[in-house]
């Protein structure tokens, strides 16, 4: 599933990385948590997650994973979307929650990591 | 006979947590200027990371220290914070001393020395009470934990 996909599914606005939405994305791992995505890293998988400080982004640069998106109408700051930029990672938001998010990527294939 | 091809220290600063995890992508970055095997610098990454996690959130300072050689990677975090009374309650997945205002930022949840364990060839961690505590975790260049 494309990333721009994602974005008109879940109605996203994109906060970072406009330009790499053609980007195909297969697997995911959703947690506020980030030692569970550092526990089970799998790289290139989007990371969905609630945690909007810079740590979600610094996480996904150890775990080489180049997508987040963030739920339930959470946006990182400045800085953190800036570091994202930096690294060019694609950075979504939506107000959809983390379940009904999960569920309806999952609908349309979308595996988990573990 | 192995030979050392680069070592590096770092400070960390406790309840830094603006800039913790800093150091660890540094560590990740100079690693994959080298062509270090990409499996190799996941496991790296994640040691670090979780590491300087815990130092932010539990020591007042430590050094990292990491050396580079043609063999392995070895990395030492040693703390100057409260130490662990009960190492082997510790090491248990899930246990965890943490705030709120830690798990806030997305950790304490009792699984960064796990973690740190489980991507390490060769882990060693030795506490005291009041004075610190000492990681030292072993990488080997061509092995994939």
């Amino acid at each position: 599933m494309k990333l721009s996909e994602i974005k008109d599914l879940l109605k996203c606005e994109v906060l970072a990385g406009a330009d790499a939405l053609e980007t195909d994305i297969d697997t995911a791992v959703a947690s506020d948590a980030m030692s569970v995505v550092l526990a089970s890293p799998y790289p290139r998988a989007l990371l969905i997650t609630g945690l909007t400080n810079i740590q979600s982004v610094r996480t996904a640069q150890i775990s080489f994973i180049s997508s987040i998106l963030y739920v339930r109408g959470t946006r990182p700051n400045d800085t953190t979307v800036q570091l994202a930029r930096d690294n060019k990672m694609v950075l979504l938001a939506t107000d959809t929650g983390m379940f009904n998010s999960c569920g309806l990527l999952h609908n349309r294939g979308i595996k988990g990591v573990i | 006979m192995t030979e050392e091809l680069l070592r590096r220290t770092f400070e960390l600063r406790g309840r830094d947590f603006e800039n913790a995890g800093e150091k660890s992508t540094e560590v990740t970055s100079i690693l994959k200027e080298l062509d270090i095997d990409p499996d190799v610098i996941l496991r790296v990454g994640v040691v670090t990371f979780e590491a300087e996690m815990n130092v932010v959130m539990y020591a007042d300072k430590a050094i990292l220290s990491f050396i580079l050689t043609d063999d392995e990677i070895a990395i030492e975090v040693a703390d100057q914070g409260p130490g662990i009374p009960n190492i082997e309650l510790a090491m248990q997945p899930g246990y965890s001393t943490a705030s709120d205002e830690m798990r806030e930022m997305g950790f304490g949840y009792g699984m960064g020395l796990p973690n740190i364990k489980k991507n390490s060839d060769e882990f060693f961690l030795e506490s005291q009470v009041g004075k610190g505590t000492k990681v030292y975790c072993m990488i080997r260049l061509n092995s994939n934990g």
